[in-house]
């Protein structure tokens, strides 16, 4: 579940020279901007059938905070 | 539930006018470095957009050269022609109503029902249930639908959240009174609790135009307007859209028991490909079914409908029947669903607009 999320997250920003980590803060990525966002809130929907807000979203920091409210609001 | 089956109204023709200036997001350095820009056009598809600019034209000079070409087309009488409604967001003026100036200017009759409708991404759906609803009783016998908008002008070039996404298109619509027609479907919504998503602050009559109206602000990275220029909520929108426009679609579908696999083709608003493509995925149709003109347009507001029709399934529409289902969606908030058939329509090729006359 983990890793298949992480492997997603990658895929939907393009990082293919490093790895990414639940700790990071993913809002200082050098990816991150706001076609990212909408990239990765389309991403969680589509795989996951989560729509997270935006006042919910703008809560997140870290890789694994996203996992965790994946993890939280799925069926 | 805005449900509507509308009866006895028959499309006869659609046609569309844009700008001809072009804008190439290829070259717009407001989007970043070359490979910054091909990675917006990658994931919004909109690579150029056709744009008034300075020229001063406006969404109803777009229009009237679309529907002159259309009723010339049509070999219409213009004092047939029994009503006028106009959708747009960027009349000609704050007063008077700008259908009243079309009205004239086409040379239509002083008998003439002539509306103004104020709505963006989601008017021509409902600009059409409502001349559909006037024509139905048999009434009005005639009625020509002017849609669109010229949104660029109301953007900021230096928001780099929405400027690279806009186009400007006019089209027209024209409608008859028809016993033996196919029933119309209508599926609408409203949600003003998210209106301040997309909306220009300054220039109505709650925030006068006043001295700070043109003061260029930063409002967030890559995002300089003033108060007259639209401010566009990009995740607010997105969510919005990939959730309720195939809600949308489905309560359509599931209340009037439409067969899906018997639609030709699905038309939806053309905001960005991210959007249109969730929304295609959730409703999991076939791609070949739901063409795409924002790759050359951008969106164009509420033009975006009869503007794909126009430009990408013209050769089917004038050649035989067509069950179509179209969805827009957007600034209100507002959504609306139609599911409609043309037999045999006129539909003249895309017309461009000399910016020099």
């Amino acid at each position: 579940m983990e890793q298949k999320f992480i492997d997603l997250f990658k895929e939907t920003l393009e990082i293919e020279d490093r790895e990414v980590a639940l700790t990071d803060t993913f809002r200082d990525y050098d990816e991150w901007d706001s076609l990212a966002l909408l990239s990765v809130i389309a991403m969680i929907d589509e795989e996951y059938d989560v729509i997270i807000e935006s006042n919910e979203f703008q809560k997140l920091q870290t890789v694994g905070d996203i996992h965790n409210y994946i993890t939280a609001h799925s069926n | 539930m805005a449900l509507q089956t509308i009866k006895n109204v028959a499309i006869k023709g659609i046609a569309a006018c844009v700008p001809e200036e072009v804008a190439d997001n290829r070259q717009l350095e407001l989007l970043g470095t070359p490979e910054d820009r091909e990675k917006f056009i990658e994931t919004t598809g909109i690579a150029k957009r056709h744009i008034v600019g300075n020229s001063k034209v406006t969404t109803s000079d777009l229009c009237f050269q679309a529907a002159e070409k259309l009723l010339a087309d049509l070999q219409w009488n213009k004092d047939e022609i029994d009503c006028l409604v106009f959708v747009t967001q960027t009349p000609d003026y704050i007063l008077p109503a700008t259908s009243a100036i079309l009205q004239d200017r086409l040379g239509l009759s002083k008998d003439c029902f002539a509306i103004d409708i104020s709505l963006g991404c989601s008017g021509w759906v409902y600009g059409l249930s409502t001349i559909s609803s006037f024509i139905s009783s048999g009434n009005f016998k005639k009625g020509l639908l002017l849609v669109g908008d010229t949104v660029t002008v109301t953007k900021s070039d230096r928001d780099k959240s929405t400027y690279p996404l806009f186009g400007d298109a006019g089209t027209a619509t024209a409608l008859s009174y028809s016993p033996d027609a196919k029933p119309m479907y209508f599926h609408t919504g409203t949600d003003g609790s998210g209106y301040e998503a997309i909306m220009i602050e300054d220039g109505g009559f709650r925030n006068f135009f006043n001295e700070e109206s043109l003061t260029v602000k930063e409002r967030g990275e890559g995002i300089f307007r003033n108060n007259l220029q639209s401010h566009l909520s990009g995740q607010d929108v997105f969510i919005f859209g990939i959730t309720r426009a195939p809600k949308s679609i489905k309560t359509l579908i599931e209340n009037f028991n439409l067969n899906v696999d018997e639609v030709d083709y699905f038309i939806l608003h053309q905001a960005n490909m991210l959007m249109t493509d969730m929304i295609r995925k959730k409703l999991k149709v076939d791609p070949a079914k739901v063409p795409y003109s924002l790759d050359e347009y951008g969106n164009t507001s509420s033009a975006s409908i009869p503007l794909t029709i126009t430009t990408r399934i013209n050769d089917k529409v004038t050649q035989g029947p067509v069950k179509m289902i179209a969805c827009g969606f957007g600034v209100g908030l507002s959504w609306g669903t139609v599911y409609f058939e043309t037999e045999n329509i006129v539909c003249p090729e895309i017309l461009k607009y000399n910016l020099n006359t």
